[in-house]
């Protein structure tokens, strides 16, 4: 008989562990990732590949370097989230570097040099996201309208080949901006949104996410379907992602009743861009968000108001990945300011002393209420 | 009665259906008991047999020293055959003074007076009883119950809690006693009140035990003062300060007493042990033990003289498989592991429990943080666990006590929900032992300043002395010299 390791109590685990929960964010991952694939066809894949890739490698190039398991380190799901998040939020038909690049950036410079998985401070995707819009700005704002798989537009396997390795010229005719990136142009040579809006924007497209767009972004209905499930597995709290999509929608509220035709509505925020995606599963990234309940809700909330803030009067149509990262630099702030009141002590840490009014209060209530 | 709530907690699968079904059986005679000298809080009880000294049972072994002490009782008749070092109920392993008794199977009592009725007794006197018949609280605090008491009628406490929770997985103790002995626990309460002078009792079961709850009910309708009350199950509403909350919604001040809320928790054993003691002038000689846990043959509730060993226990519950990962005294959430079978029962053993493997969950090795945040959820205390832990790894013993360490009280359940499966509990147990060891050290570099100081200040007045006599003997010489030369 083995008799007792040693092993202090409890002697006893719920049983999940963190490549438990990255696959559950993964699995939840699944619908928004197919949904791209086959609204961008084949280059997508690629991208998706590549990113992929780079991410493990850069991983496991790390980890061995630092003299850790690499096999452990790569067992926990962390990278290849990353790495998938980051192709989400790609453009689907970018060059294949813009992927190596990117996935290189986010494990190396944005988790790695930090000291690896739960020491970074930023999220790795939106680092190297926010670094690749602000280097490669072609590259990363060429959109295209959806080219279903099967469809006579979609590209074949060789000429997608071509779109991501190749030095082929996406034909303009394909291409066009998103409905953020095309209304803040408009709004800019002073057109009103009723005149902008009606030909380039459709609630329901928008939804399903039948539109231009980053790789897994595009719909919102997937996306939110993803995150409730990933609620109800209770993998994530419901705390940052109301708090975030709460913000956008009162500010945008606010703002649309003020005038409608300079502020786009409630509900175009919230299909449009990486709104959803970012609330449920970004900005919920548990490393670079507060830990308390308290915390989670500032944090969620500061997240949904810069991207608001960006979006209308930014140099950016599109602000999650910039709100994230913000408020990831807040979240040391965050944590120390904002932590749950201790069993018996105030909120600023002194012992708490029990009234006589109280102690006296509380007999006299549950003696006159002492029923059976 | 409206219930409060308490802040966080978790709820690990009770297990208890293993055992809860099996009415307590008296464990047979085992020939020899182990009975340690320290196991209630504060100072170990003094011998007062000698070896190859009969005696009777519930005659005194060892008279408590200190306030904060408790004595101890032969569990049968025998002969003393040993004082000395036997493996301890800890993970250590490492011996403590134990006195061990051959048992001679004729089980005769001690000859004593019947008692008198506690309730004209003196409040004092009850209490005194309760400290001489060794009882201390057996929920596994193993605080002495007299010493409890009495400070609790001086702080003018209201309510006794009865504590049924057994908030711990596996356990069913406390679950069979109230439903095959609520009389005895009622009457216990009963003579608590007396010796507390308060006006009423709250008896509080969790809602995954019924039956007990019934027969608690059952047995005190006849008497207004008390009310049965069912608690939702959750980890761990049984440790007293969150019990308090639960009931009162009050909180116990940070380093305050629990009594300064106005109600008092003791567990339904030593409100059980209060009756033997002060109706049958019985002391706490035997308890009620489960013995349970996948590892074990036939689960069981076993009514055992203290000093029994582990391995007489699970021997009666049909031995343990080859699976067994880990054995415990107590439950999975705050038990100790215990360092072989050869460990006595004693007097806050609720369970002796063999788990396998899956049970134990050690699925995997401990990973980063990923900072999830599900440990300051569950914290019922309102702390930081992973914030405590860092501290810990990185030796900020400063940092630590800011963050609140001494409020930890261990239950565990940061550690039962930590996805990285970190040890929590383990880092803040170090931590306490550093700081220990620290107030140790201060305490001792103190003293020898002390003994420094006093040392230069002996010094300095002999030296004083000295000068002074000098001083003085100078005088005398001149004035000798001036005698001399008014004498030429």
């Amino acid at each position: 008989m083995n008799i007792n390791p040693v092993a202090g109590a409890p002697h006893a685990h719920d049983g999940d562990s963190v490549s438990r929960l990255m696959g559950l964010v993964l699995l939840a991952l699944l619908p928004a990732v197919l949904y791209g694939v086959v609204l961008f066809g084949w280059p997508a894949v690629n991208l998706l590949i590549v990113t992929l890739i780079v991410c493990l490698l850069c991983e496991a190039g790390c980890l061995w370097l630092a003299g850790r398991s690499v096999r452990l380190g790569l067992m926990d799901g962390t990278a290849l989230l990353t790495g998938v998040l980051l192709a989400l939020s790609l453009p689907p038909w970018a060059p294949w570097w813009i992927g190596a690049v990117g996935g290189g950036f986010a494990i190396i410079v944005g988790k790695q040099v930090f000291g690896g998985t739960g020491q970074n401070v930023f999220n790795p995707a939106m680092l190297a996201r926010v670094m690749l819009l602000v280097s490669f700005p072609v590259e990363m704002t060429t959109w295209l309208e959806p080219h279903p798989w099967l469809s006579g537009s979609a590209p074949g396997f060789l000429e997608g080949l071509l779109i991501t390795f190749g030095h082929s010229e996406i034909a303009d005719g394909v291409t066009g901006a998103t409905i953020l990136g095309y209304a803040r142009t408009e709004l800019v040579m002073n057109h009103a949104l009723s005149q902008i809006l009606p030909e380039h924007y459709h609630t329901g497209f928008a939804a399903i996410g039948w539109t231009g767009g980053s790789l897994g972004e595009t719909s919102a209905i997937l996306v939110l379907m993803g995150g409730l499930w990933l609620l109800w597995r209770k993998a994530i709290t419901w705390y940052i992602p109301v708090a975030m999509l709460g913000a956008v929608l009162v500010l945008a509220s606010g703002f649309h009743w003020l005038n409608a035709e300079r502020f786009a509505d409630p509900v175009l925020h919230v299909l449009s861009g990486g709104l959803m995606l970012g609330a449920f599963f970004i900005a919920t990234d548990p490393v670079t968000s507060p830990v308390s309940r308290g915390g989670q809700i500032v944090f969620g909330i500061g997240c949904g108001a810069l991207v608001y803030i960006i979006r209308t009067w930014g140099g950016y149509p599109e602000g999650v990945a910039f709100a994230v990262v913000l408020m990831n630099a807040a979240t040391p702030l965050v944590d120390h300011y904002l932590r749950p009141r201790a069993y018996g002590r105030t909120w600023s840490g002194q012992s708490r002393p029990i009234s006589e009014r109280a102690k006296h209060a509380a007999m006299g209530r549950d003696a006159g209420s002492g029923s059976r | 009665m409206r219930l409060h709530t308490f802040r966080g907690g978790v709820h690990p699968p009770s297990q208890k259906h293993l055992s809860a079904d099996r009415s307590i059986e008296v464990l047979p005679l085992p020939p020899r008991l182990y009975i340690p000298l320290q196991q209630h809080a504060g100072a170990p009880a003094l011998p007062v047999v000698t070896v190859g000294q009969k005696v009777a049972k519930g005659e005194l072994l060892a008279r408590e020293h200190g306030v904060t002490s408790a004595p101890l009782h032969a569990p049968s008749s025998g002969t003393v055959t040993a004082i000395g070092d036997f493996t301890a109920p800890h993970a250590s392993g490492l011996p403590l003074p134990t006195i061990v008794l051959d048992t001679d199977g004729e089980e005769h009592w001690v000859e004593s007076e019947p008692p008198p009725d506690p309730f004209s007794r003196t409040p004092e006197e009850v209490a005194r009883q309760v400290g001489a018949a060794g009882i201390v609280g057996m929920g596994g605090a193993n605080f002495p119950a007299s010493v409890k008491l009495s400070k609790a009628r001086q702080a003018g406490v209201h309510t006794l809690v009865v504590n049924g929770a057994e908030c711990e997985p596996y356990v069913t103790c406390d679950d069979r006693l109230m439903r095959e002995r609520a009389t005895e626990i009622v009457d216990g309460a009963a003579i608590m009140l007396h010796a507390l002078q308060a006006p009423r009792a709250l008896i509080a079961i969790e809602d995954n035990k019924p039956e007990a709850v019934q027969a608690m009910r059952d047995a005190c309708q006849n008497d207004a003062r008390m009310t049965v009350l069912s608690l939702p199950s959750r980890y761990p509403a049984g440790s007293a300060k969150q019990l308090i909350q639960l009931l009162s919604g009050l909180e116990t001040p940070s380093g305050g007493r629990g009594t300064d809320t106005g109600l008092l928790v003791h567990n339904v054993g030593t409100a059980y042990s209060v009756h033997r003691a002060l109706r049958y002038g019985q002391p706490l000689i035997s308890r009620i033990v489960t013995v349970s846990g996948g590892a074990v043959a036939e689960p069981r509730n076993l009514e055992v003289p203290l000093g029994a060993l582990a391995v007489d226990l699970l021997n009666y519950c049909g031995g343990v498989s080859k699976d067994c990962a880990r054995l415990l005294m107590g439950g999975p959430m705050m038990g100790q592991p215990l360092p072989g079978v050869e460990v006595p029962v004693i007097k806050g053993t609720n369970g002796i429990l063999a788990l396998t493997a899956a049970e134990a969950g050690e699925a995997q090795p401990a990973s980063p943080c990923i900072r999830c945040g599900r440990c300051v959820e569950a914290c019922p205390m309102g702390l930081l666990p992973l914030e405590l832990s860092k501290r810990a790894r990185s030796e900020d013993w400063s940092g630590i006590q800011a963050l609140g360490l001494s409020d930890c009280m261990s239950c565990g359940s940061c550690a039962y929900v930590c996805p990285s499966h970190i040890p929590l509990p383990q880092y803040f147990a170090f931590a306490r032992g550093k700081l220990a060891e620290q107030r140790r050290e201060e305490r001792k570099s103190a003293h020898i300043r002390e003994l420094m100081e006093q040392r230069q200040a002996r010094f300095a007045r002999a030296e004083q002395a000295k000068a002074e006599a000098a001083a003085k003997r100078q005088a005398a010489k001149k004035q000798r010299a001036v005698v001399m030369e008014e004498e030429d």
